[in-house]
């Protein structure tokens, strides 16, 4: 087949109804203090690994309740589980508890 | 001759300060469009933050009014403030002479028809808080074909900072209401999804803060930082909306059972019939604009016009009914110092 050089783009969308859910409300389930964040973004500031890379703890979580899982598995390996994050949390939340978790369900992909 | 002080509007602004004004020993005369006491409230089921039922405040309120034998005028509206406060033009033409006038006319709701991008009055499964309400009253919350929402989105500012209908200022009690009807579905229907797509929320009051955090934590309620940017019906009647969750930086997409639409105040329509009259200006909101908004927020440039409740500015329910008491204790001073 001849190969005219074009490709489908693809959709970057979040798109809750085809996304698998299921991940996600087990977490919520699990973790339900995960939903309290209010995204002030303390914990990145103060984050080790994202002051040298693009780790964004408070971003990467969002992805993962809203049904975005790809990709973050190998994101959180940057993580060097220090726990700033939780010390700085305004909600409480154990993020480093969390990344642990995460590290530990979700699919290395 | 004992004093007697008009008050437009009976809601439960006008009918504190009738109350309070009894109190003093100064005559009062509720006027309320209406066939009954109540304004607003009155299609109200339960109050944020506590879930107190509405009537529980209403039925006080309307006790109080009886009690005090204030004199109550019902489906009658007031045209117009004349002599500065000295006396009132009813819609039929007839006026009645009054030592002062406290108004307490409110707020208007936001029409949410005028958001024509969510689609309310034109898909079957748009509602407003307000139709919400009326659900919550007439025994629970259903589709247009009677049936249990799986998943029911809210949207946060509809009508309130909002250039594109004339609404830059923040109606402030909206956000605890959304966070109050989100719980109040998932109290009704525990496997519902509930997502909240807001721009900011603002937990202004007390306890407020608190019923945030609950929604949140316990009742699973799925905050998502962004504006509904459109609706459409899908052919079974369900309604997809798009947002940007702006937290993660990318375009989401969704459908759901139902889309409620929590609406702002609106300055009351009245508003501008009372600027007619010298010493009542307004905010560019169309809000009355009180004398000093630290030292006179119930009184006006005029000597005997005097405010209570959401004719200024968004309020609660306890703030409308506090500055009843208030304006009513200035009127008291004034007609006091005549």
């Amino acid at each position: 087949m001849v190969n005219w050089g074009y490709t489908i783009t693809r959709v970057r969308r979040v798109d809750i109804d085809s996304n698998d859910m299921s991940y996600s409300r087990k977490l919520l389930a699990e973790f339900p203090e995960l939903q309290s964040c209010i995204a002030c973004g303390s914990c990145t500031a103060t984050c080790t690994a994202g002051n040298l890379t693009k780790f964004n703890v408070r971003k990467l979580q969002t992805l993962v309740r809203r049904g975005e899982y790809e990709g973050v598995r190998k994101e959180l390996e940057k993580c060097m589980l220090c726990g700033k994050c939780r010390l700085v949390c305004p909600r409480g939340i154990n993020i480093r508890g969390l990344v642990q978790k995460l590290k530990k369900e979700l699919p290395v992909k | 001759m004992s004093k007697k002080v008009i008050i437009i509007g009976g809601g439960v602004a006008g009918m504190q300060a009738a109350v309070t004004l009894e109190e003093l020993g100064i005559r009062s005369v509720i006027i309320e469009k209406e066939d009954g006491l109540g304004g607003k409230l009155r299609r109200w089921d339960r109050l944020f933050p506590t879930m107190t039922p509405a009537e529980e405040v209403l039925d006080e309120l309307k006790d109080r009014v009886q009690r005090s034998g204030v004199e109550v005028m019902t489906s009658c509206e007031v045209s117009e403030i004349g002599c500065e406060g000295r006396m009132v033009t009813l819609k039929d033409g007839s006026s009645l002479e009054s030592d002062a006038v406290v108004v307490a006319s409110g707020f208007d709701l936001f029409p949410a028809e005028l958001k024509e991008e969510y689609g309310y009055k034109i898909y079957d499964n748009v509602f407003t808080t307000v139709d919400l309400e009326r659900m919550f009253r007439n025994g629970g919350v259903r589709t247009v074909d009677g049936r249990i929402p799986k998943t029911v989105a809210f949207l946060h500012c509809v009508g309130s900072r909002d250039e594109k209908v004339n609404q830059r200022h923040c109606s402030r009690v909206c956000c605890i209401t959304g966070v109050k009807q989100a719980i109040e579905i998932k109290q009704e229907h525990p496997d519902t999804e509930v997502y909240s797509f807001y721009m900011d929320m603002r937990m202004f009051g007390p306890g407020y803060e608190e019923l945030y955090r609950q929604a949140q934590q316990e009742f699973n309620i799925h905050f998502v930082r962004g504006r509904i940017s459109e609706a459409s019906q899908t052919i079974d009647h369900r309604i997809q909306i798009k947002a940007e969750d702006t937290l993660i930086g990318l375009p989401l997409k969704m459908t759901v059972d139902m889309l409620v639409l929590i609406v702002g105040m609106k300055a009351g329509e009245s508003n501008l019939r009372w600027s007619r009259c010298q010493g009542v200006d307004l905010y560019p909101s169309s809000f009355v604009k009180p004398k000093n908004l630290f030292l006179g927020g119930v009184e006006s440039d005029s000597k005997h016009i005097f405010y209570a409740g959401t004719v200024t500015a968004p309020k609660n329910i306890g703030e409308s009914i506090d500055e009843g008491i208030a304006a009513a204790h200035r009127v008291a001073q004034r007609l006091k110092e005549e």
